[in-house]
């Protein structure tokens, strides 16, 4: 029986003990990755992959998915308020207000060539006929001009540099009655301001509701890592015992909860994403013009990514504080 | 003597106690006054009545617990006020079998013996032979895939003591390591532990069983009573005679 311990490999050399050991000469980094792997291989077989039976996978798929759809509903809404505001800002709208179509004509005419002329004006656009008539036709009906004794005004799109005061709008008012006297001028942010405000609100609800949700999140994260970390007590006391370094001990719990949280991030992510793009494909249909402008960005979806990474890695964070705390607390 | 030549460090000594006392909270202390000499290449089997104190003794040794006074030097260091990072090391120099096992539930027999191998970051081509011939050894090649909570009491403490030998410890720590098994597995064992200690490894053996220490006639004695070490053989006073010839 002695023959059986002798041709048994030698005892553990001092360089295994050493387990940080630099490797030196020229492969050395890819000599380092290659431990670095083989490593977290070995590492891999001291606590099981399959953590997935606690809480944690599904709590984490259930936040991440919330946070990751508020998150997205936020980014949406503000989409649309830019989208809006960047077609609306500077615009201002000519109403000739005039029952007698040749003077109402002339007005028009009058009009675009004095908005043409004033300084700060950069695009005026006579809206055709046509396209007034096509706009009132689901209210009136189609037909001639008049027909039914209703007098259509004619509309004048311009877009001005810098926002629309007040001021302004009384100055270019002033400019326009000289010419035409039923001129009515409309600054457009003026009239949808309501609506902005509406979404402004909404924005500062949605922004409100993902600092809430992140911080359930997070709770969660926490909470049920150190439930993990609890199941593994067994364990860690044990590697510790047979001189696991701490930082070798919290690197197999932390990996561990991290497949837990990170598979349950890929579910609670790829939940959200379905539910996105659902909800994003319905608005599409609507092709109503403010609410399009709401798609999200590329942008857009690698903040929503970054949700369930920041979950995952806090995660690892309180796994890798809470084993270490309690490593310090043994000898 | 003086106090610093108590506190030199013997060449041929693996531990040392100095006026160890060990007490859980408040009350008595568990362990009064304990102070021996563990020498290199070494059986010692460590007796007592049960509650005496030897697994506290033992844990103190391998380094689980810190002693409420006194000094504890193992492998001629200081183990009381080495710094934190230093510890594994030493620990992997020691082989445990633990009273009640401590094996990890979720992996199988193979597994945990391999553990300290792993731990150790001994390269995975060279962990399966050693831990296949240890669990040949105490006789569970059938089971090596088997879980813990599978294996009867006996089994799990024969993966514990594979576990323990596995790395070759400098110092082998078993508690009460035969407690589980019949009579003649705990032979087998005892003749496990005496193969290894002509290896070189130190070995302390806790038992409460008399018969053991007939078993293996080269073993020094220590006695455990109500918390203090009486010195049957005089193993702790004078150096054994095969270290004196080792040197
Ligand atoms: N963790 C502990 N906390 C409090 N008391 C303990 C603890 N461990 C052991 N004891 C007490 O210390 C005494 C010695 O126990 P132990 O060292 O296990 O003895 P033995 O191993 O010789 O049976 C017993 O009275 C026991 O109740
Ligand atoms: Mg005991």
């Amino acid at each position: 029986m002695a023959s059986r311990f002798d041709d048994r490999p030698s005892r553990l050399s001092p360089a295994a003990m050493r387990d940080e050991a630099p490797a030196a000469g020229d492969g050395r980094h890819r000599r380092v990755r290659l431990r670095l792997f083989r490593q977290a291989m070995e590492e891999a077989k001291l606590l099981p992959l399959s953590g997935l039976s606690g809480p944690m996978p599904l709590v984490v798929a259930v936040m991440v998915a919330l946070t990751v759809i508020a998150t997205a509903g936020g980014l949406a809404l503000r989409n649309v308020a830019s989208a809006a505001s960047a077609q609306l800002h500077g615009g201002l709208t000519v109403q000739i207000v005039e029952a007698a179509p040749a003077a109402r004509d002339e007005q028009a005419e009058g009009s675009v060539a004095v908005l043409r002329a004033l300084p700060g004006i950069t695009a005026v656009r006579r809206v055709p006929r046509a396209e007034l008539d096509a706009l009132i036709e689901p209210w009136l009906g189609s037909g001639p001009d008049d027909a039914a004794g209703v007098p259509v005004p004619d509309l004048i799109d311009a877009r001005l540099v810098g926002p629309v005061t007040p001021a302004r709008l009384a100055d270019i008012g002033s400019e326009l009655h000289r010419v035409a006297p039923a001129a009515r001028i409309d600054a457009q942010a003026g009239w949808l301001r309501p609506v902005f405000d509406a979404i402004a609100t909404l924005q500062w609800l949605a922004a409100a509701l993902v600092l809430l949700l992140a911080a359930v999140l997070a709770a969660t994260v926490l909470l049920g890592a150190r439930i993990a970390l609890g199941s593994h007590r067994g364990t860690i006391e044990i590697v510790h015992m047979l001189g696991g370094t701490d930082p070798q001990v919290a690197r197999i719990v932390q990996r561990a909860i991290g497949i837990d949280a990170a598979v349950g991030g890929a579910v609670g992510m790829g939940l959200a994403s379905l539910v996105i793009v659902g909800l994003g494909s319905r608005f599409a249909g609507l092709d109503a013009g403010l609410v399009s402008g709401g798609a999200l960005h590329f942008g857009d979806w690698l903040v929503l990514l970054l949700v369930p990474f920041a979950g995952v890695a806090l995660a690892m964070l309180t796994a890798r504080v809470s084993v270490l705390s309690s490593l310090r607390a043994m000898l | 003597m003086n106090a610093r030549d108590a506190l030199r460090s013997d060449p041929g000594e693996i531990a040392r106690f100095d006026n160890v006392g060990l007490r859980y909270g408040p009350d008595c202390e568990v362990l009064s006054d304990i102070s021996f000499t563990l020498y290199k290449g070494s059986f010692y089997f460590l007796t007592g009545a049960s509650g005496a104190g030897k697994s506290s003794l033992l844990r103190l040794l391998y380094l689980a617990q810190r002693p409420s006074r006194g000094v504890i030097r193992l492998f001629g260091t200081d183990a009381i006020t080495l710094p934190r990072a230093r510890l594994p090391g030493f620990r992997r120099r020691l082989g445990v079998v633990f009273q009640d096992f401590r094996l990890v539930a979720h992996l199988s027999a193979f597994d945990n013996v391999a553990l300290p191998l792993r731990v150790a970051g001994v390269p995975e081509r060279e962990v399966a032979r050693p831990v296949a011939d240890m669990l040949e050894w105490v006789g569970l090649a059938d089971r090596m895939g088997a879980r813990p909570a599978t294996l009867s009491g006996g089994e799990q403490q024969r993966v514990a003591i594979a576990r323990a030998v596995v790395g070759r410890p400098d110092l082998l720590v078993a508690d009460e390591p035969t407690g589980n098994v019949d009579p003649d597995m705990a032979l087998k064992l005892l003749r496990l532990f005496e193969s290894m200690n002509r290896l070189g490894t130190t070995i302390v053996v806790a038992t409460h069983d008399i018969h053991m220490l007939q078993r293996v006639p080269e073993s020094l004695i220590m006695r455990l009573d109500k918390g203090r070490l009486s010195d049957p053989t005089g193993a702790l006073r004078y150096p054994p005679r095969r270290h004196e010839a080792g040197l």
